[in-house]
Order: C-alpha cells, then sequence, then structure tokens
C-alpha cells in the first residue's frame, strides 16, 4: 500500500508541471459532496451556517466601540452597499499598501472608524459578520482586482500554491490541480475553490474561514500552518480566489 | 441567548399539516472529548426540545450526546387555529430557551 | 520522492475531532443496544416494518448525519404514532434521541442530524398507540477523513 501510494504521487509529481485546471473544467466544492450535504447547504432554514448569517446580521446593526457605531451607520442596509463586496476580497488597501481579506477589513473598520477592539479570528462574532457579508456576494461571480498594486502579492500566492512543503512534501497545486476528483482516504479530493467561505465545515461542528481551512490543509501535509493574518496566507487567499475568477460565491457553503 | 432558525409556513388552512423545521446554536458537547490536558470537557447539551401550540404541546424531544451539534429538528403539526407556537430548549441544568412565533389558520 | 509517513501512520495519527478523544471505554455494542431497547419497552414483541428510517448509506464525516424517521399511520385519535426512538449499536451510549407525537401530529416524520463514530446500524421504534411497538433500521458507513486539524 505504501509502496503504490508512493508511486501514485511520484507520478503526480511527474505530470505536475503542466497542473493549471482549464477554466472550463473548474468545479466549485458543491460537486464533491454528497447529495445530503448538498441538500444541506442549499435549504436556507437548514443550513447552519445560517446560524452565523443570523448573527451577523444583528451584529450589523449593533453600536460598537469609542465611536458608538454601527456598521450600517456608515454602510446603510447591507443587501444593498455589501453585495458583490465578498466577490472581490482580498482587496489591496492603499493606506496599508498591502492586500487585506474579509475578516482584516472587518476588523480595521472596526478599529478605525468604530473604534473598538479587533475581533479575534475565528471568534464567533467575525465569523458572523463575514458570513453576512459574504452572504449578500451570493450567485455573483468572483471578480478580485489584479492590479499591478496587487501582482506582488499574486505572484506570491501562485508561487504558495505550487510549493512543495511538510513531512509529505507535498504542495497544494499536486492535491488540488492534478488529482481532484480522486480519493484520499474516504474523502473525494475537491479543486480548492474558495467560493463558499465562511464554511460549515462538519469536522468542526462549527463555522470557519479559509484561513483556518488552509492551516488544516498545512497541518495535514505535516507543515508548520501560517499564522492568522500572516501575509502569506492572504497572499495564498489572494491567488486562491484568481484562480477561481468568474465562479459563483455561494457563502455559506457546508462541507464535511 | 443562542441563534435560532425556525421555519414554517406563517399562513396555512384549517387541516393542513405543516412542516416545522427547527436550527438552533449549540455545541451540543457529549463529554466524551478530551481537552489539551487530556481532561473531559464537560458534557453540555440541550436534552429536550418541546413545541406547544396555543399551549397544549404538539411534539417533544428527548436529546442524548448523539445528536450533531446545531441541532435541527424538523417535525410537522396539523394547522388547527390562528395563535402561537412556543419552541423551547431546555438544557442539562435546565435552563431554557423559548422562541415564540404567530401563525395564521384560515 | 518519499513519503516519509507510512499511510498508516497517518490514519492513526490523524483522527477526527469526535473521534480523537474518546475518554469513555469503548462504546456500545449489539448486546448494549439490544439491552438499551428492552429497558425502554420491556418484554413486548417488536415486529420490523411501518417504521422507514432513512440515512445516507455512506458518510464523509461522522458529525453531522441527516436522519429521516417516518411511520405508516393515518395519525387519528385512535390509531397514532406515540413515540420513535432511536438506537444505535456503536457510539458511547446506545440512545439517541426519542421523539413524542400524537395525532395532532398529521403525519409520523421527523428529520434531524445525528452523531455516528463509527460505521454501524441504526434502528427506530415507534410505539403505537394500541401498545404494539414496530421498527425499521439503516446501516451507514462512516469514513475516515484524510486531513484533520490535529
Amino acid at each position: 500500500m505504501r509502496a503504490l501510494l508512493a508511486a501514485g504521487f511520484a507520478l503526480a509529481a511527474v505530470t505536475a508541471a503542466v497542473a493549471e485546471i482549464a477554466p472550463e473544467a473548474r468545479r466549485s466544492g458543491d460537486d464533491f459532496v454528497s447529495p445530503e450535504i448538498r441538500a444541506m447547504q442549499n435549504d436556507e432554514t437548514a443550513n447552519p451556517g445560517m446560524l452565523w448569517v443570523l448573527q451577523g446580521e444583528t451584529l450589523w446593526a449593533g453600536k460598537a466601540g469609542a465611536a458608538a457605531r454601527s456598521c450600517q451607520d456608515c454602510h446603510g442596509d447591507a443587501v444593498a452597499s455589501m453585495k458583490g463586496v465578498a466577490a472581490r476580497y482580498p482587496a489591496f488597501d492603499a493606506v496599508l499598501a498591502r492586500s487585506l481579506d474579509l475578516e482584516q477589513r472587518i476588523n480595521r473598520c472596526r478599529t478605525e472608524h468604530q473604534r473598538a477592539e479587533p475581533l479575534a479570528w475565528e471568534s464567533d462574532d467575525l465569523l458572523a459578520l463575514t458570513a453576512f457579508v459574504a452572504r449578500q456576494s451570493r450567485g455573483l461571480a468572483i471578480a478580485v482586482a489584479t492590479g499591478p498594486e496587487l501582482r506582488p502579492f499574486l505572484d506570491l500566492g501562485k508561487e504558495l500554491f505550487h510549493q512543495r512543503e511538510g513531512q509529505l512534501n507535498l504542495s497544494c497545486s499536486q492535491c488540488h490541480d492534478d488529482n481532484w476528483g480522486k480519493r484520499l482516504a474516504g474523502s473525494v479530493i475537491p479543486q480548492g475553490h474558495p467560493t463558499g467561505y465562511p464554511i460549515y465545515r462538519l469536522e468542526w461542528q462549527s463555522l470557519g474561514s479559509l484561513q483556518r481551512r488552509l492551516r488544516g490543509c498545512m497541518t495535514g501535509v505535516r507543515a508548520a500552518p501560517f499564522d492568522y493574518a500572516a501575509p502569506q496566507a492572504v497572499a495564498l487567499e489572494l491567488y486562491l480566489m484568481e484562480r477561481a475568477r468568474g465562479m459563483p460565491m455561494d457563502a455559506p457553503a457546508v462541507r464535511p | 441567548m443562542a441563534r435560532v432558525l425556525i421555519n414554517f409556513p406563517q399562513r396555512a388552512k384549517r387541516g393542513e399539516i405543516i412542516e416545522i423545521k427547527t436550527l438552533i446554536q449549540h455545541p451540543m458537547e457529549t463529554g466524551y472529548r478530551l481537552d489539551s490536558k487530556g481532561a473531559a470537557i464537560p458534557r453540555d447539551i440541550i436534552s429536550r426540545f418541546i413545541c406547544a401550540y396555543n399551549g397544549d404541546e404538539v411534539f417533544r424531544a428527548e436529546l442524548f450526546p448523539a445528536m450533531s451539534a446545531n441541532p435541527f429538528i424538523a417535525f410537522s403539526t396539523l394547522a388547527t387555529e390562528s395563535g402561537e407556537l412556543v419552541f423551547s430548549w431546555i438544557d442539562d441544568n435546565g435552563q431554557i430557551q423559548s422562541e415564540i412565533r404567530q401563525i395564521t389558520v384560515e | 520522492m518519499q513519503l516519509l509517513l507510512s499511510r498508516r501512520r497517518i490514519l492513526l495519527a490523524a483522527p477526527g475531532i469526535g473521534l480523537a478523544s474518546f475518554a469513555a471505554p469503548t462504546g456500545a455494542t449489539e448486546d448494549t443496544m439490544a439491552e438499551a431497547i428492552r429497558d425502554l419497552i420491556g418484554e413486548a414483541a417488536i415486529t420490523p416494518g411501518k417504521v422507514k428510517l432513512e440515512l445516507p448509506s455512506i458518510v464523509e464525516n461522522g458529525n453531522t448525519v441527516p436522519l429521516t424517521v417516518s411511520v405508516e399511520s393515518p395519525m387519528t385519535e385512535a390509531d397514532h404514532v406515540e413515540s420513535i426512538h432511536i438506537f444505535n449499536q456503536k457510539n458511547p451510549q446506545p440512545y439517541v434521541a426519542a421523539f413524542h407525537l400524537g395525532p395532532r401530529a398529521g403525519k409520523a416524520f421527523v428529520a434531524t442530524r445525528i452523531r455516528l463514530a463509527d460505521s454501524q446500524r441504526v434502528v427506530a421504534i415507534a410505539r403505537l398507540a394500541d401498545g404494539t411497538f414496530w421498527s425499521g433500521s439503516a446501516d451507514v458507513i462512516v469514513t475516515l477523513a484524510a486531513c484533520t486539524e490535529q
């Protein structure tokens, strides 16, 4: 068995040079889950992720921080103002001169405009706000900006995606470009598009962010995972979104 | 207050069977998981769920740790008359969370 | 390239969160389940039939397995389902849930989501108003997740 697995990956390594999935061959993670999970996801009244969306809706209207401002005070009705936002994140922040993902943008609003403490990564409140904002991009095509200012981050992300890592010495690309659709233990390998984030993952029994999932993958290949909000993590997120350009968002997805 | 999602048709005909879907945010800690120090994380689950229709109990469930986190329970009831549906979730410590919803039956 | 960890070690080293660290002794067995059923029902006969228990035949993750149970019954005052009890074979405890219905239910139907620690049989027992017990069962294969967060 070990020899077989080794041979399998050796083969993948040889053919890895070609890698990228053709645009028309790209499929959402929805296609790789069971019908029961798909049904759970598509029923708004039964999708556990919607509990966080509901929570986010309440937080949106709640005043916070020394400025005693709510998201709503500046942004109004989220259904209108947040439409399409999640589909173009990570985005470039001119002041910080780097790309920020949605969680970081929310926290920046909190610290700069609400003058409140930033919300901790993977905290219920941050997940709720991210899920609520992401929900407003449902059905919309992913369209991150890729101007020259974002080039270095995109290039870094692409490099990280193709770089072997960890004790298992595997790159993201080897599983998600070269071996998607095949099985790893009991799971089908998806293509790794971030269309559904933040996701309700059955493994976590909770909603979680893309960064949490990436850290999980890195631990899976026995690599030291990126810290939350590490520049490499955000660069990788940017590359993943660019790789999924044009695919419709459907947060919050349900995944095994 | 845990987040709750309750769904059923707000208007129904007398005698119609309506389906009610409920979802509540709760970790349903089984009591079998160990923390990083090896100590068992204490059990903390919702152990009872009751639906009352204008004061009459129409559905009740006893739940055990084998129920998933963020418990989802869907069941049906006859739309008998207009009024109030009260949903109550009771945990191991006897703490109750109740939600009230209106129904119009013509 | 070399695989530095054998597959077997990966599987042993990285069980899912729900499976990772059971403090309890190894779980229920066919006997424990039978005992729990007897505790509930006493010496009454259980007839297979009328109860349709639906679960996916194979799941990638045992944390959230959708379950639907329905019982053939007119749900009248005279002839209805009083309760449906769900049991499992291999979790630490045999009891999963008990649902109490009655003629106001309209139909005997419940959908929920359960945890299954391993591949096993799930049994649903319905108690009718006339005091009879009926059963249905389903077998579920729970596969092991490949990459977990440990």
